[in-house]
Formats: structure tokens, C-alpha cells, sequence
């Protein structure tokens, strides 16, 4: 059936959520407009930064690059499916709060998306593979060094 | 960024997303959108309707055959041609893939998509120009199979017609390849590329020098008859922001030479 809008299923975080979408509108703003779901950020807009990274049935993708109707059917883990309160961070959040891996906080719900997706996928990753899963995201305080200490220790 | 209104179907058969690429002009394939969604936002395009491929398993995985033969669904993506043991048959192939852009944008973007796209700064166009690739398209009215030379035509434009979806592509065996870029930062865009491969006669394939890939045959693996058989080539490419005329056919030479080397197994 083809058509402008389109009523889609997702769960997001474990909850589901069904919803009538236009073709139009991105991942990104159905999580973040239509869900209210704001943890994951507009960066860029352009696929660049990577703040928008959510894990689509378990796959790292930046959500600016999908369309949310391409989403229907998908399991959706964003930075808010991490931990539910401060008390119980991931080891990987408690990492970058440890190392003062953020400074002004926008980069971090994707970093620690892509974070969390290469340490399930290789839970000892070498410098360069901890770099190179770093490579789709884009931070301006830090200089990365901090972030991709906190993983490293993440990943100890 | 909200994009202009859009239809979308995703079809559940090649059949299906024939006949819907087919019934409208306006209808064009998504693939993995790695480009095509970023293309839309900045209205550079703005197809009426999208037929997204995604969910065609016909489309997707990768084949071995028993004469070396690599044959890769247009449908698979970077990260599994990385992570495939098929693939390694042709090891430049995985080489290269995973230098294109991130993680994020290797788990969606395509082959299919990549060479359909044409962007004379994409990696995969000039390296299958290079190993002899062969492209196979389908449309209501069957199927066929061409060559890279058949397939690019010019900037954004393939032998891939209205109505017609590239199914396959499938790149004879070999093992002597090479491939170098100078890009836009580490693993970013190409200002220049260069593929060389050597089974059998030596032939290389130049990237972001023209509109398609620019294929080359030099007399010999010689450093000095790779960089006669570019200059031989009067490449006339584009100035832009990021390298002059000048400079890009400098960096053809010095990268076929590149190439070449690696394919020797001496880089």
C-alpha cells in the first residue's frame, strides 16, 4: 500500500507505541516531537554528528537518516533505555560521569549510544576499535580524549 | 529538517517494487538513504513517492561461487560486506567499505546504493570499474547484465532506468587489488580516489576526476608507465573548495601509483 501517512508500531525503550505518521517526517522528530521522547538530539541534521544515534533492533543507526514510517514493526533503544534514575547508571554512564566525559552534555546521548552498540557487539575493544566506533560522532568540548577513556574503562 | 510531502511503499516482492517503481515517474528506489534522505532535505531532489527496498531479502546477502565469483545482493550493506567470509574472497572490497563514512552510516548504506548514487566522490564506483564488476538490473521487461562501463553514465546517472531496480552485482575473482584516496578528513569523502587491479592485465580506475569513473589500462606495473598512462588520460576535473584542478590531477597520478603498489603488495 503506498500513501503520505502511514500508522506505524514501535517500541521504544520496551513500551509500545503505535502512532499515525507522515512518510515525511524523520525518526528522529517522531521520537522526539511525537513521542516526546528528547534524550536523543538534532545535531546537524545532515547525518554528520551523530547525535540522534539510537539502536534500531540492535543496529547503530543515526535517526535523522530514517524515515520513522521505515521504523514500523522495529524494537528502538535510546539513551533513555540506558538506566532509569541517576542511582543506576551503566557502567559505561557511571564512566563518563567518573572521567567527565561531557562537558556541555549535547554530544552524550549519542555517544553513549554508539558506545553502548560496540561494547555489546566487542566487549574488549582495542584503542583503535574504540576510536573507530566513535567515528560517527561528533563532539566540540571535549577532544575526545575523556570520552574515549570512559569507554576504555567501560570496557575493563 | 521536514521534508516536501512523500508517498511510501514498501513492497513485500521485487515483482511489487518493479511495478510500483514503474506506475510513477515520480517514484524512486530507497535503498539504505544514506544519501538519498540528506538529498531530500536539501531539496536537491524531491521524489513524489519512495519505494523502499529495505525487507527484500531477494535483494540481500552475499554468494561464493565455485569459480571465485563474488555475487552480493544490491541490498547489502557495508557492515556485512565487512563482516562476511565470502566477501574475503575479494579482500579490497571489505578494505574499502569499511572506510566509508562511520559505523552508523556502513550498518544502512548499500553497494546498491552507493554505485546507483554515482557521486563521483563514492568509493565503491571507481573500485568495481577497477575489479570488473558486473551489474545486473531488472525492469517489467527482464533482466539484464552490463558492464561498469555500460553502467555509469554520468553524475548521478547509471543504466538503472525509470521503473527498474539494480538486483546484483558480481565481481570475478581475484585477489591483486589496491585501492587509495586522499578525503576529507580520516575515511571521509574522496577528493580524489584511485582503484588498481592486477589479475591479469593491470587496470586501474580513477574517482572524482569526471563525471564516471575513469578507467585506465597502463603498459606496465611500472611507477613511472602508471603515472604516463594518467597523464595520457588528459583528465580535465573540477576545481572546488577543497582542491583545484590542478592538484586533483596530481593526486591521479601520485594515487594510481598508490594503488598499483598496494595491488603488488608493496604499499
Amino acid at each position: 500500500m503506498i500513501g503520505t501517512e502511514q500508522s506505524i508500531t514501535v517500541t521504544i525503550n520496551g513500551t509500545t507505541y503505535e502512532r499515525e505518521v507522515e512518510a515525511r517526517k524523520l525518526l528522529i522528530h517522531f521520537i522526539r516531537d511525537d513521542l516526546d521522547l528528547t534524550g536523543s538530539h538534532i545535531g546537524c541534521d545532515t547525518g554528520n554528528c551523530g547525535a540522534c544515534s539510537v539502536l534500531v533492533d540492535g543496529q547503530l543507526v543515526k535517526s535523522c537518516m530514517l524515515l520513522a514510517v521505515q521504523a514500523d514493526g522495529a524494537a528502538i533503544e535510546t539513551v533513555e533505555g540506558l538506566s532509569d534514575d541517576e542511582d543506576d547508571l551503566t557502567k559505561l554512564q557511571q564512566a563518563f560521569k567518573d572521567r567527565h566525559a561531557l562537558q556541555c552534555g549535547y554530544c552524550t546521548p549519542g555517544m553513549l549510544m554508539s558506545a553502548t552498540a560496540l561494547l555489546r557487539a566487542n566487549p574488549h575493544p582495542s584503542d583503535d576499535e574504540i576510536r573507530k566506533g566513535l567515528q560517527g560522532n561528533i563532539c566540540r568540548c571535549t577532544g575526545y580524549w575523556n570520552i574515549f577513556e570512559a569507554v576504555k574503562a567501560a570496557s575493563e | 529538517m521536514l521534508l516536501r510531502e512523500v508517498a511510501y511503499a514498501k513492497p513485500k516482492s521485487l515483482a511489487e517494487a518493479i511495478e510500483l517503481l514503474a506506475a510513477d515517474d515520480g517514484a524512486r528506489a530507497l535503498a539504505g538513504g544514506q544519501t538519498l534522505i540528506n538529498v531530500m532535505k536539501a531539496r536537491a531532489g524531491s521524489p513524489d513517492a519512495l519505494i523502499d527496498l529495505n525487507g527484500l531479502d531477494e535483494l540481500k546477502g552475499i554468494e561464493l561461487g565455485a569459480d571465485g565469483t563474488l555475487e552480493l545482493g544490491a541490498m547489502t550493506t557495508y557492515t556485512e560486506i565487512v563482516e562476511s567470509s565470502e566477501a574475503r574472497a575479494r579482500p579490497i572490497l571489505g578494505q574499502v567499505c569499511a572506510q566509508i563514512a562511520d559505523v552508523q552510516v556502513r550498518n544502512r548504506g548499500t553497494i546498491g546504493g552507493n554505485v546507483c548514487t554515482n557521486d563521483p566522490t563514492n568509493h565503491l564506483p571507481p573500485l568495481l570499474a577497477a575489479l570488473g564488476a558486473r551489474f545486473t538490473i531488472q525492469g517489467a521487461s527482464g533482466e539484464r547484465t552490463v558492464s561498469s562501463d555500460e553502467f555509469f553514465l554520468g553524475v548521478y546517472m547509471t543504466a538503472v532506468g525509470l521503473g527498474e531496480v539494480l538486483t546484483k552485482v558480481s565481481i570475478p575473482a581475484g585477489r591483486n587489488d589496491g585501492f587509495a584516496a586522499v578525503t576529507l578528513g580520516v575515511e571521509g569523502t574522496c577528493i580524489v580516489s584511485a582503484a588498481a587491479s592486477l589479475n591479469g592485465s593491470a587496470r586501474v580506475a580513477l574517482g572524482c576526476v569526471d563525471a564516471i569513473p575513469v578507467v585506465l589500462a597502463p603498459a606496465s606495473t611500472d611507477a613511472e608507465a602508471v603515472r604516463a598512462a594518467v597523464r595520457d588520460a588528459n583528465l580535465d576535473p573540477p576545481s572546488d573548495v577543497h582542491a583545484s584542478s590542478d592538484y586533483r590531477r596530481h593526486l591521479a597520478e601520485v594515487l594510481a601509483v598508490r594503488a598499483i603498489d598496494q595491488a603488488q603488495g608493496v604499499a
